[in-house]
């Protein structure tokens, strides 16, 4: 902040938003009621506050305010809404157009939306300097946007502002997007969803870059769902709920001892090593319980998943060193391309759930898609039951089709959009009309819906509804096996929790063995037995969940573990034993 | 072991439903499309229009007793007035009448040769949207060709080797217009064929030609009445233009590009023979522009 | 990118023989004797051995096109029977005032969507209704049609230009205005989509996020991305174009390929049509390969490997 003599530096116990009893409604929806009520919020310099909640809890919604770009159509209205002092209320677009760039700055999700892809680097993140003409000529501007991609953490910044926002990596262009923002030095960054889509490595390192900022003296407004990301880094934590605030407070208050009812049982449906063996939805905090022991921490009460069945130990999935290798059009020679697969053998028992965790690039969904038939392999086979899988035709197959199954992560992309619930389960049955409608009952029974969804269309459902029915669909075959290609990838928390449950206690009763692939790996220690850990195509390490997780071998495992932000453990003590009379019964959404 | 049982706090907050979240789309049917509840005035109108023009292109009788060939010479060239509501022309003949009969000629020829446009496109363009590269570089060249002439001087060339009339240009116009129908085939086609449903269709157990019949055709399909009604306005313009050059049915057919050029004699001393049918043709293709864009929308998420 | 480019060329090429080849298999594909087809109505004698001597009509099938391919690579369509002229210079003395009255056709066109699309985008509900109603009565508008009411207004009633021919400026602005305004009807309402879906998509809230006006997010951002399915567009106006400058052509008595090629097809003078339909389709070709390599130069995301 001192290479800037022109601005002035804001002193350290100012002000920069106070809000108070905000609402935002748009005219015509939501029957004229606001869709924000009574928001409160103040932040100072170099303070983070993190804004948390599901999807539609209005979170972006009142963040955009703060830049006026809600909507168009939003109708704001506060006892108290001041920037830097200024009565926010009266300010004119004119007035809100000097504030952008200058005093606030919005990194949003994904840099390959967020940033004009058919412009260079350079010229998004030089922009805001030319808009309010806070440096001129060329060279300045040049010189500007190299320091300031510098200090983002981007190597070589010359080359990089020539080039585009697809030309750069995941990682990359989000700091690229970071460093639009901050470019004209704004007091207050506001983040939303900034890490979403990126793997854990990268999350990590982006928002140590918006740490930095913090540290240097800007205000942080971090929004998102996920309230690990926001346990390392934000000061106060705001959740919200339907467009009200339900909890506020330190971070450490709100994350340890929430005190709304629904901060808790999100909080409780994180799925951890610490639930492992338990249901996640009906978790509850029981803050009582703290009182006889240690200030610090809550107890979470958990019911336990039902007996699993009991399996032999008869190998299920057999994969023996397969390779795959994509081979682009324009081989330029050089050098071989990386192995999208290199030799990778593990087998799956029945009964057992397997997961695999890996980053993006590291070949987890080439593997999938080998297991599932979809792709030969290079090299390598795999037997399903003991019979060849990989390498034969389609019509040999057909017979063990039924054996093995999927889940996918966009359940309404799987489905025929002309089918409704019942033709996308009846895909999957032979017989006729009158057995299959008796099955497709009985199965949609099993998954928490029931016979009045025979008709719905999928678009007419919710998210954790949509996965329900392709639980359904794929448990309607009786397999042996089922791949699950990160399936609650999509969901908000609580739905996740929910259909995590509903896997759990079909795989507990019914015996069926998983490959669970998934990105997130509390919810790979929650529900796995064992783990294999996929780098670049290769597996660097598998073993029983537990001991891959406590005491990782593997360098690579070490450094994604050290990565992923996690509300400590230490938080939350969990009463393992605590056993709750009565059969637990599925949720239903 | 310590083994406590606790019951369940009784919560105030149970887990919301989330049944029917905001923006949920309803279900596409046919029904959906006409229900009245959806309809905008401007679409309500260019149904109703349609409605009217198939009429009078099946029963033009109904609308007017007078003879669209055979006038009074006498009579040529009256302002409109409330017995000829659009006047009369050179020949004494009612343009009203005239024009009323021009329907079906105008309609059946660009549904002729929008018929050979889908025909031809429709099996192409399946065939270009599959993954076999030669076969896609193939018809993707036959496409550009077929486009490379200008729909205008390829109908003339037609007639040239054809001779004048109805089914030539029919058959030309349709030439046109099969790379504009191939390409949005392939297009869709290329969607159907990379979408989840499809390519994880085998895990069910089906064979290749299973998925292609019940899952791809139908869903490539889709597009059909989509394109179909866009550029079928674009169709009624072309066999319009070509029978304005006089290509198309010959003098006296009460065609409403053959009127067109009729009228252009006698432009200085009277207006509506030059006015009326160019103004079915517009509105013609406004309506046919409208509900074509209405069936898109419904259509939306589903199309390339 | 270079290697896109080239082989964009060579695509054209390859649409370029193909044409005359399609063109030359659909002259043979007819039924009766060439000579019969290309004599058309004229009957004197010694006509069909003279056009059988110069197709080379006696030779092999591959030998005739061969030669055909030729001929055309030198730019020699043969002579036009009816008119007793070689065909290129029939069409050659016609050509300039069609191209001249697409060209400004098309630039009006232009001029007009682009500014209609850059000023109504995104603003208040009434001046976009406005706006599309208008584009969408001008791009369902017949041109002849147009011609016809222009003229009536323009010509006749008010006197300011004149009814035919092709002397001075003056002569020029009703045929190309007609020209232009179902053209810009079209293209207006691509552009203006284009726009609007454009603004709809995150990175504009990032940009205006930085402060920036919306004339300028429009003009320095929106247009770009809507440029895009407008050019991919353009070859098929281009066709558009061409196709209805032989219209309006017709409409108000202007001399030029319109006039030449219609007295072709109403005498059946194959050479001569059979030229203007390949010349068209070279000049569109050209032009769909230009406007491929200026989408190659807009959009960076198909430069990549």
């Amino acid at each position: 902040m001192t290479d800037k003599p022109y601005l002035v530096i804001p002193q350290p116990d100012d002000l920069l938003i106070d809000i108070e009893g905000l609402s935002i409604g748009f005219a015509g929806a939501n029957g004229g009621a606001p869709i924000v009520r009574n928001f409160d919020l103040t932040i100072r310099c170099g303070e983070c506050v993190a804004l948390v909640g599901e999807s539609g809890s209005g979170k972006s919604i009142t963040a955009r305010c703060l830049l006026n770009l809600s909507g168009d159509g939003a109708e704001v209205d506060a006892d108290r809404f001041q920037i830097k002092g200024r009565n926010a209320l009266q300010f004119r677009e004119t007035d809100w157009r000097k504030l952008r760039g200058t005093v606030t700055g919005l990194v949003m999700q994904d840099a390959l939306v967020s940033l004009d892809p058919l412009r260079t680097i350079g010229q998004e993140v030089g922009e805001v300097l030319s808009a309010h003409r806070t440096l001129r000529g060329r060279h300045t501007v040049a010189a500007r946007v190299t320091d300031v991609l510098r200090k983002v953490g981007i190597p070589d910044p010359e080359h990089r502002a020539t080039q585009y926002a697809h030309q750069l990596s995941g990682g990359l262009r989000q700091r690229a997007l970071i460093a639009s923002a901050i470019a004209a030095d704004p007091d207050l960054i506001i983040a939303d969803e900034p890490t979403t889509s990126l793997d854990v490595t990268v999350q990590a390192q982006v928002l140590a870059v918006l740490a930095e900022r913090v540290r240097e003296g800007a205000g942080l407004l971090l929004i998102s769902h996920d309230l690990a990301v926001v346990a390392g880094i934000a000061d106060r934590v705001i959740v919200m709920r339907d467009g009200r605030i339900v909890d506020s407070g330190a971070t450490a208050d709100v994350l340890r001892r929430p005190r709304h009812p629904y901060t808790r049982q999100l909080l409780a449906a994180i799925p951890s090593a610490d639930s492992k063996g338990h249901l996640l939805a009906s978790a509850r905090f029981d803050v009582a319980g703290a009182e006889g022991g240690s200030t610090n921490g809550s107890i979470i009460v958990r019911e336990q998943l039902p007996a699993r069945k009991p399996s032999d130990d008869a190998v299920v999935l057999q994969v023996d060193g397969i390779s795959k290798r994509y081979v682009s059009r324009r081989m330029s020679g050089r050098e071989p391309p990386l192995p999208a697969l290199d030799r990778v053998s593990f087998a799956v028992k029945a009964g057992e759930v397997v997961g695999i965790v890996g980053e993006s690039g590291s070949g987890k969904s080439t593997c999938a898609k080998i297991v599932l038939g979809l792709l030969a392999p290079d090299e390598g086979e795999v037997r399903l039951l003991g019979q060849p899988w990989s390498g034969v035709a389609e019509a040999e197959r057909r017979a063990l089709r039924a054996r093995l199954q999927y889940i996918p992560q966009d359940a309404l992309s799987s489905f025929d959009p002309r089918y409704r619930v019942a033709d996308v389960i009846a895909e999957n049955l032979t017989g006729d009309a009158r057995t299959k409608r008796d099955r497709i009952v009985a199965v949609l029974e099993q998954v928490g819906l029931n016979a009045g969804h025979l008709g719905r269309t999928p678009r007419s459902l919710s998210g954790g509804q949509r996965q329900r029915v392709s639980i359904a669909r794929a448990l309607a075959a009786e397999p042996d096996i089922i791949v699950c290609d990160e399936p609650v990838s999509a969901l908000d928390v609580s739905i996740q929790a929910q259909v995590l449950d509903l896997l759990s206690e079909l795989q507990a009763r019914l015996g069926t063995a998983l490959l669970f692939i998934s990105h997130d790996l509390g919810v790979v220690q929650h529900i796995a037995d064992r783990v294999l850990v996929f780098h670049r195509g290769r597996i660097v390490e598998s073993g029983p969940v537990d001991q891959v997780f406590s005491n990782p071998a593997d360098d690579y495992t070490r450094a994604l573990l050290s990565s992923i932000p996690a509300i400590e453990s230490a938080f939350v003590r969990s009463s393992a034993n605590a056993a709750i009379a009565g059969p637990s019964t599925a949720r239903s959404v | 072991m310590n083994i406590q049982t606790r019951p369940l706090a009784d919560l105030s907050v149970a887990l919301d439903p989330q049944v029917n979240p905001p923006g949920a789309v309803e279900p596409v049917t046919t029904a959906a499309v006409i229900a009245p509840r959806l309809l905008s005035p401007g679409l309500a109108i260019s149904l109703a229009f349609l409605f009217v023009l198939l009429l009078a292109a099946t029963f033009p009788r109904a609308f007017t007793q007078f003879d669209p060939l055979i006038g009074d010479y006498a009579l040529g060239l009256k302002p409109p007035s409330w017995e000829h509501l659009f006047g009369t022309d050179r020949l004494g003949r009612d343009v009203f009448a005239r024009t009323i009969h021009g329907t079906r000629y105008s309609l059946l020829i660009g549904l002729g040769g929008m018929a050979i446009s889908l025909a031809f496109g429709i099996v192409l363009g399946i065939l270009a949207g599959q993954r076999n590269r030669f076969l896609d570089e193939a018809t993707s060249r036959v496409f550009d060709v077929l486009s490379s002439f200008p729909g205008v001087l390829l109908a003339m060339l037609v007639v040239t080797f054809l001779g004048q009339g109805m089914l030539n240009i029919a058959i030309a116009v349709g030439i046109a217009g099969i790379p504009k129908f191939g390409r949005v085939i392939r297009a869709q086609t290329q969607l159907v064929r990379d979408a989840d449903y499809v390519t994880h269709a085998v895990v069910y157990g089906l064979g290749r030609w299973q998925i292609f019949i019940r899952h791809v055709l139908p869903n490539v399909l889709v597009a059909v009445p989509v394109i179909a009604t866009v550029y079928i306005g674009n169709t009624i313009l072309a066999v319009s233009g070509l029978s304005f050059l006089g290509l198309g049915p010959q003098p006296p057919t009460p065609e409403w590009g053959v009127m067109l050029a009729e009228s252009r004699d006698v432009l200085r001393v009277a207006w509506w023979p030059g006015v009326f049918p160019g103004l079915a043709i517009t509105l013609t293709v406004i309506a046919f522009t409208l509900v074509g864009n209405a069936i898109q929308k419904r259509f939306e998420g589903r199309l390339a | 990118m270079w290697s896109r480019i080239i082989s964009r060329l060579l695509t054209s090429l390859v649409v370029a023989w193909a044409s005359v080849t399609a063109a030359f298999l659909a002259l043979h594909a007819l039924p009766g004797r060439i000579q019969d087809i290309l004599a058309g109505d004229l009957e004197y004698p010694g006509l069909r051995e003279a056009i059988a001597a110069e197709w080379g009509l006696d030779r092999s099938l591959p030998a005739q096109y061969l030669d055909f391919l030729l001929r055309i690579l030198q730019g020699d369509f043969g002579t036009s029977y009816v008119l007793r002229q070689p065909v290129t210079e029939v069409v050659g003395s016609q050509l300039m005032p069609t191209v001249q009255l697409a060209l400004l056709g098309g630039l009006l066109a232009i001029v007009i969507a682009v500014g209609l699309a850059l000023l109504t985008a995104g603003r208040g509900r009434i001046s976009r209704q406005i706006a599309s109603f208008l584009e969408l009565v001008f791009a369902s508008t017949p041109v002849f049609w147009l011609g016809i009411l222009l003229l009536m207004a323009f010509s006749f009633t008010l006197r300011w230009f004149p009814v035919s021919g092709a002397s001075g400026w003056q002569s020029i602005v009703l045929p190309s205005l007609t020209l232009a305004l179902p053209t810009a009807g079209l293209l207006a309402q691509v552009l203006r989509e284009a726009m609007e879906k454009t603004l709809d998509q995150p990175f504009v809230t990032t940009v205006r996020s930085r402060g920036v006006g919306e004339l300028v997010i429009r003009a320095r951002h929106v247009l770009r991305h809507a440029l895009l399915p407008a050019v991919t567009l353009g070859g098929w106006l281009i066709g558009g174009l061409l196709g209805g400058a032989v219209i309006t052509e017709k409409v108000f008595g202007r001399p030029g390929l319109g006039t030449v090629t219609l007295g072709a097809v109403l005498t059946h003078d194959v050479p001569v049509v059979l030229a203007v339909v390949l010349l068209a389709a070279f000049i569109h070709v050209a032009a769909s390969t230009v406007l491929d390599i200026l989408y190659l130069l807009i959009d960076p995301r198909l430069r990549a490997q």
